[in-house]
């Protein structure tokens, strides 16, 4: 396609590249200056992609996690922090289009969301808890039409540039610590006082910082529903899927390079293919693997959509955590072997083949949600749950 | 039934508050009951009732009071009844 014909091309694909090519262009001052990817986050809001997921009828798209999995990829080809910003804020949305629709308050909100193409960031974890978001010390205090929230919030993404957070608590002050709500919290109804620095290893646009959290809004913006069944029906998928999809990016673009320094050491030599030629066939073996693992997370998330005993079922939850498992190691693995072929071209700053920037955002995967958390969760459901041992079905 | 429900519960559950203060229908992960703690409530019955969880039961809605645990513990002994 003409680069004109790209420009005007309103598909979602067209949509998601163009934004690609302006996250491409910043990743590495992103990640340099650890800096948010304002540059990519506009674009997402220009070329509309904030808002892709409300419903048609709330005046937006109504787009598929399928779909917003392969934006995650284009974007995480270009650069991962905008990529993940863009994915959580998804995941987000996922909870509002499944969970908001009968209270009007959050109709109302998605409408604006898209309209208006609002930024939301999360608040889920917690000094005091770890990364058990199933868990909270702080307790939400409603007062008639007023509820009010504190929290230590030892990480929320993009916080300080989001339009609202979405934050967790318990849902009174005698509640137990796994009895929780949701609360939608809009920029001017929250003070942030940072309270520690997002200065990491990679990933750092995304801006992690941990902040104290006080707020104070009408009730209404309280999710309805518990937040055990928000977290079990639509942010364990979204999250594992989305986040996954952002992995495949990363390590679809380490591929990329590898093989892209492997055809230009070819043409150099005339056709003799250079030692790493055979880990480039294995890195692409590796990333069908992880292209299929998510493709079938997609599909078994798509054919248990309708059904919440489904989707809150033990088999559905190991399934999710194994997407998770397999995508968050497998990437590692690949990048690596990326870095292999490239040598040192790979392993230098700077250069078109430079796998540095992925192979420090990719090492986040497993730690984002701790792999041996979910294994360990895994492992108790196995007690009861019986091992999926079908092909096809 | 509901006896040894409330007898494993109090024995595997971790909940803060006695079994006993319970109602049937009080949502028991409202009250504190952890998937872990599900998980060795489910091994108990299995246990007690000589049964096994199908997978389709294996859900939170099957666990969420011990009205459900019983609704559902009635059903599987029925349907190995039919057997």
């Amino acid at each position: 396609m003409s680069l004109a014909a790209l420009a005007t091309d309103m598909s979602l694909g067209a949509r998601a590249h163009r934004v690609a090519a302006v996250a491409a262009q910043f990743a590495d001052a992103v990640d340099r200056e650890a800096r948010f990817p304002q540059e990519a986050v506009s674009a997402m809001k220009t070329e509309r992609l904030l808002g892709l997921q409300i419903p048609s009828r709330l005046g937006g798209e109504g787009a598929t996690t399928r779909e917003l999995a392969e934006v995650c990829s284009i974007l995480g080809q270009a650069c991962a922090a905008a990529a993940m910003v863009f994915a959580m804020h998804q995941i987000k949305v996922s909870s509002l289009v499944e969970h908001g629709a009968e209270s009007a308050w959050h109709v109302d909100f998605m409408r604006e969301l898209g309209a208006r193409q609002l930024l939301v960031a999360s608040a889920t974890t917690e000094g005091g808890i770890g990364g058990n978001l199933r868990n909270s010390i702080c307790a939400i205090d409603v007062d008639g039409e007023t509820c009010r929230l504190t929290k230590d919030s030892t990480v929320i993404s993009y916080g300080a540039h989001a339009d609202a957070i979405m934050i967790t608590s318990r849902a009174h002050e005698k509640a137990a610590p796994s009895d929780q709500v949701m609360t939608v919290f809009r920029q001017g109804q929250y003070s942030l006082e940072k309270t520690a620095t997002w200065d990491t290893l990679g990933m750092r646009g995304t801006c992690s910082d941990g902040f104290l959290f006080k707020g104070e809004a009408p009730s209404v913006q309280i999710f309805p529903k518990p937040f055990a069944e928000i977290a079990a029906q639509s942010m364990l998928a979204n999250s594992h899927l989305l986040w996954s999809g952002v992995w495949f990016g990363i390590a679809a673009d380490a591929v990329s390079r590898a093989q892209a320094f492997v055809r230009a050491a070819a043409r150099k030599s005339g056709g003799t293919t250079p030692p790493g030629t055979l880990r480039l066939a294995e890195a692409t073996s590796l990333l069908q693997l992880l292209k299929s693992n998510i493709l079938c997370g997609l599909k078994t998330y798509e054919d248990a959509k309708a059904d919440p005993d489904q989707l809150s079922s033990m088999a559905f939850s190991i399934a999710m955590n194994n997407i998770k498992l397999a995508s968050s190691e497998t990437i590692l693995t690949i990048i690596n072997q990326a870095m292999i072929v490239c040598g040192i071209m790979g392993y230098k700053n700077g250069t078109p083949y430079s796998l540095g920037r992925h192979l420090r955002d990719a090492h986040s995967a497993q730690l984002m949600i701790s792999n041996d958390r979910i294994l360990s969760n895994t492992s108790t459901m196995l007690l009861v749950q019986k091992p999926d041992t079908s092909l096809v079905g | 039934m509901n006896e040894t429900i409330r007898e494993l519960l109090g024995k595997v559950g971790g909940l803060p508050v006695p079994v006993a203060e319970l109602a049937d229908d009080a949502d028991l992960y409202a009250v504190g009951l952890s998937s872990f703690a599900s998980v060795q409530l489910m091994l108990g019955l299995e246990e007690a009732f000589d049964i096994e969880f199908p997978d389709s039961l294996l859900n939170r809605k099957s666990f969420a009071s011990i009205a459900a645990i019983e609704q559902t513990l009635t059903h599987i002994l029925k349907s190995k009844e039919a057997a």
